[in-house]
């Protein structure tokens, strides 16, 4: 077959003659590489944080109170965790010079990950050295072309960069839509009694998130589950956002809904959020999750994670299970939060939403100029209050479906009831303003 | 074909041309490449004088015309005093790739071995099949005994009956800091490697398996001692996007450091290189361009090119003349599917190739480069650090100039002791992607004691920690790789590539060996890897070793002396050039 091609190459380049292709080529006037960046684009100008990021960061000499890091169960700055990372870069160095297959894999990574698989009760857990390529290497690990993967619009980006680095067909259902869904899925199984043979070979997923990153609330977990058993599709969940902070215990929305983790078929997540280290993980049976370890791309062909991060998440997990108020606080401050938040907005053109028990939520506008108005709001309480709230970020021209602009609050542990009183205060006053 | 039947109607054998075999033989008029117009203008003519006198093309063992011209068994390529000074009167030795090729009875031998090996797995998999060993590979849950099956019958058959044999060679995990010498955790297995016992105990063998070129990966000293101290200044991470409140002081310090070190305006920074490669490319080009890619390129610039949308194609492993006929025939004819003109073209070549431990030929592609007006992304992830006298990557080696290479990629992985990676090049270049790469709005900056301990090490290469530090560790990784190639190639195996890489691999071809490597090497100390397929062609595994600054001469002989006697054993010293080194004296 090659020598076709080359055969075929070589009847191409016959075609013109050599001197032709010379004027072609000297006319041939290729654009330029990039286009021109304004110089006074926000992210050239950034604003630098001094020290570290916990519930107060100092930025330019003056101190904000921090509503905008992912920080959740507040595990920046905890000395128990920088000691333990200290003490591994005094007997294994910085970085782990290798991928896991050759001399990459050290033994703290084996130690995380029998922890993380008894933290969700599961069999077993690949790590990766980050949360973004987690995802994106899982799903096509799995799904191949010729599969059909049914997914919400309201994913996030490492979702869908996975979905178009696997080639399979994709179908979006609306977000958090189950009766879509249900649609979706009688459509396929028409299409399978048309074509008994080829059903046999088509593998079936839907992929969904545990918290929406892009809309702050839960997916219904128990009615997928049904469809599920239902309709023969098999169930991957992406628990970036919701590991360490919904349910009772911080196990992710299987606990919050109380479904088995044998039904889930992988959780996948991410250790940058509420774990405050590096890198991400799969979780789920041996039979499913053991397959990455030879055909996860990020997993084969990438730098293993660095040994002091494994170990910083290690003893995150540790502290989660000593410490359950943490979690409870977190959970039972974040429902307090959304009342609060949602008496001082009323009556503006600012929105929230929300699930209660996410300590994340998005505030959006009602109106026109939305990015503008938004973008008023965070300078209007950065300067007035010292309270650092941030506008969502997403790449607009390579998402899949448009993302409404907002900005996004996140509670932490460390924060108490007067500076949450004084944070939403100072929130609704400019909203008022306005 | 059509027109050279025309001119021999008149030929008895006219009937001949008819048949789909090629008879006639019409001089064909060479394209009109670079090495044509090299007589013509004197510019050209010193680029190629490095092209010629640098890379020995030949690949043959054509043994009557190695011993006239190289009588005294002189390394190949710096015979004449000429060709020593390279087009800016330095004298830069440079040695080529060689890429020594066995005989086809020997391929016919390693076809042989395969087959043998997917005959008795396909014994094995029919015996357990009907229940005369134990299968104890994992099965899926009963309950979903109705779904379509999750992975393909070949896919699963490779992974249980071939692979499983053999994973007691693979990810073998340590248990201390991947220097020099690492501790390895001790594993058993009584079931066949499926699952694996630790009785506790570690053994301490040489490493010649992990990307330590400059031996930064210490567990004291500045690097170590300065990255603590960042964990207490700045945490251990943002727990923000980079975009939204995420910009790290330590960042910002390293990617001014990065372009310093380089020698261009601006760089860019990303903690994890396999991610840098795959989320960027599709800010480069999009479906109007056309990326022209080396045949061994690593799988994240494949990734890359395939989600930006871009048109591929591949040329021959640092062909110049392929690379150049791909470039003629791209801008003369355009898009096939669209008939347009392509917008850009973009060339991915790598520094060193990790799995065939070869440099690419910067120069030609350089100037390839600019006489078609295309653009060159150069992935330096095994290079920086390791080549060039100051450690700059091949760009400094070949003598060329940064700036006309549009994108200098590399990770912080291999030669810095950390992870991550960097892109660097034009300020217009980097500003563009600050603003445009998802990894700024979907993922946290570098943790800060990983981008502390990058500018540490990357000081003390620059030399700005006072000491000659750096200095020394680049002449000791070199000296280190040129002496082990030189010896390995003295005792008779065939290694590729260039005697300047620190990537190593000895071919040893047959796929049985792989696991008489991994285990033997073991046994006697020594921890090495082997690859075999799907990672290299099915004909080639080899076993790759990755020099460090950190070895002693006194660990590379004792390496050498256990590969010479396991070659011996396994009857792998394949080399018929063998005889050029006989009586060479190779020193440290």
């Amino acid at each position: 077959m090659r020598n076709r091609a080359k055969r075929q190459q070589e009847k191409l380049s016959k075609k013109l003659t050599e001197r032709q292709k010379d004027e072609l080529i000297a006319e041939w006037q290729p654009e330029p590489l990039v286009p021109e960046t304004p110089q006074d684009h926000p992210v050239l100008n950034p604003k630098y944080a001094d020290g570290k990021m916990t519930k107060e960061v100092s930025i330019d000499g003056q101190k904000y109170l921090n509503m905008a890091s992912t920080n959740f169960l507040s595990f920046i700055g905890v000395k128990r965790i920088e000691e333990r990372a200290k003490s591994t870069i005094f007997k294994y160095g910085v970085g782990s010079c290798g991928p896991r297959g050759f001399y990459g894999t050290v033994d703290v990574h084996l130690d995380l990950e029998k922890e993380l698989a008894k933290f969700m009760g599961c069999e077993e857990a690949v790590l990766y050295s980050y949360g973004f390529a987690t995802v994106s290497s899982a799903i096509p690990a799995y799904a191949k072309k010729g599969d059909v993967i049914f997914v919400d619009e309201g994913v996030n980006f490492a979702i869908q960069k996975g979905l178009q680095a696997s080639r399979s067909r994709v179908e979006y259902f609306k977000h958090n839509d189950m009766e879509d869904l249900e649609r979706l899925l009688l459509e396929q199984e028409q299409k399978d009694k048309n074509d008994l043979k080829k059903a046999k070979t088509v593998r079936r997923f839907i992929v969904v998130e545990g918290l929406y990153v892009n809309h702050a609330d839960l997916c219904p977990l128990p009615k997928i589950i049904e469809f599920k058993w239902r309709f023969k599709v098999r169930v991957f969940i992406d628990e970036s956002w919701s590991f360490g902070i919904i349910g009772k215990t911080g196990r992710g929305v299987t606990e919050h809904f109380n479904v088995p983790m044998e039904d889930v078929d992988m959780v996948m997540a991410s250790l940058e959020n509420a774990l405050a280290s590096t890198g991400g993980f799969c979780v789920g049976r041996s039979y499913v999750v053991g397959h990455q370890r030879l055909s996860g791309l990020g997993y084969c062909f990438s730098a293993s994670l660095p040994p002091l991060l494994a170990t910083a998440a290690s003893e995150a997990i540790a502290i989660i299970d000593e410490e359950p108020d943490r979690v409870q606080k977190v959970t039972k401050m974040s429902i307090e939060g959304q009342k609060k938040l949602e008496n001082v907005l009323k009556g503006s053109k600012f929105v929230l939403q929300g699930c209660p028990e996410s300590p994340m939520k998005h505030i959006y506008y009602d109106g026109n100029d939305e990015e503008k108005n938004l973008d008023k709001l965070v300078d209007t309480v950065f300067n007035d209050s010292h309270l650092l709230l941030t506008r969502a970020r997403y790449l607009d021209k390579d998402e899949m479906f448009k993302v409404r602009p907002s900005i996004r609050v996140m509670f932490q542990y460390d924060l108490t009831d007067a500076e949450i009183d004084r944070a939403v205060e100072a929130i609704g006053s400019a909203a008022r303003q306005m | 074909m059509a027109t050279e039947v025309a001119t021999k109607r008149n030929s008895p054998f006219r009937f001949l041309h008819k048949l789909p075999i090629r008879l006639t033989f019409t001089e064909k008029k060479a394209p009109l490449l670079i090495s044509d117009l090299a007589k013509e203008s004197d510019e050209l003519k010193k680029r190629t004088h490095i092209l010629e006198c640098a890379w020995n093309q030949e690949h043959d063992d054509e043994e009557e015309e190695e011993e006239e011209t190289r009588e005294d068994g002189v390394v190949d390529g710096s015979d004449d005093a000429s060709s020593t000074h390279d087009i800016y009167g330095d004298i830069g030795n440079r040695a080529p790739n060689e890429f020594e090729h066995i005989g086809r009875f020997t391929t016919f031998q390693v076809y042989i071995a395969w087959f043998a090996l997917f005959l008795f797995a396909h014994i094995r998999e029919y015996v357990t099949r009907f229940g005369f060993v134990k299968d104890l590979s994992n099965k899926e849950n009963k309950s979903m005994k109705d779904f379509v099956p999750l992975f393909s019958d070949f896919e699963a058959f490779y992974q249980r009956n071939c692979y499983i044999k053999v994973r007691d060679v693979f990810e073998r995990p340590i248990c201390s800091v991947p220097g020099a010498t690492v501790d390895l955790v001790d594993r058993v297995s009584h079931d066949g490697n499926w699952t694996y016992e630790y009785p506790g105990t570690r053994t301490n063998v040489i490493n010649v398996g992990s990307y330590n070129y400059l031996g930064f990966a210490q567990s004291a000293g500045p690097c170590a001692d300065q990255s603590a101290a960042s964990i207490d200044r700045e945490g251990l991470s943002c727990c923000t996007t980079v975009h939204e409140r995420g910009r790290s002081v330590s960042q910002a310090k390293l990617e001014k450091l990065v372009a310093e070190f380089l020698g261009v305006d601006d760089a860019i920074c990303f903690s994890m290189g396999f991610a840098t490669n795959s989320m960027n490319a599709p800010c480069l080009v999009d479906k109007h361009s056309l990326i022209i890619s080396d045949k061994y390129n690593h799988a994240s610039l494949i990734l890359g090119c395939r989600l930006s949308g871009a048109s591929t194609k591949v040329f021959e492993h640092n062909d110049m003349e392929s690379l150049e006929r791909i470039l003629r025939d791209a801008i003369a004819y355009g898009n096939p599917k669209t008939h347009r003109p392509y917008k850009k073209i973009l060339i991915i070549v790598e520094g060193i190739y990790s799995m065939e431990g070869s440099i690419c030929n910067l120069p030609g592609i350089i100037a390839l480069k600019k006489k078609y007006n295309a653009y060159l992304y150069l992935d330096e992830a095994h290079s920086i650090g390791a080549m060039g006298k100051t450690g700059k990557g091949v760009v400094e080696y070949w003598g060329c100039d940064p700036k006309d290479v549009d994108i200098l990629m590399g990770t912080f992985t291999k030669s810095f002791g950390a992870a991550g990676g960097y892109i660097a090049g034009a300020k217009r270049t980097v500003d563009h992607l600050r603003v445009a790469s998802p990894t700024g709005y979907y993922s946290s900056p570098m943790s800060p004691p990983i981008a502390q301990q990058i500018y540490t090490s990357m000081s003390i290469i620059m030399g700005r920690d006072g000491t000659n530090d750096g200095a020394l560790r680049i002449e000791r990784l070199a000296r280190n790789s040129h002496y082990f190639r030189m010896k390995l190639k003295q005792m008779g195996f065939i290694v590729y590539g260039s005697n300047d890489s620190p990537v190593v691999p000895m071919l040893i071809y047959f796929p049985t060996m792989c696991g008489f490597y991994g285990r033997e090497m073991l046994a006697r100390n020594i921890g090495c890897v082997v690859v075999s397929f799907p990672a290299t062609h099915m004909t080639e595994g080899r076993v790759r070793f990755c020099i460090s600054a950190a070895h002693t001469k006194e660990q590379l002989d004792y390496v050498l002396a256990t590969v010479c006697e396991l070659g011996s054993l396994s009857r792998s010293k394949f080399s018929r050039r063998s005889h050029l080194y006989k009586n060479l004296q190779i020193e440290w």
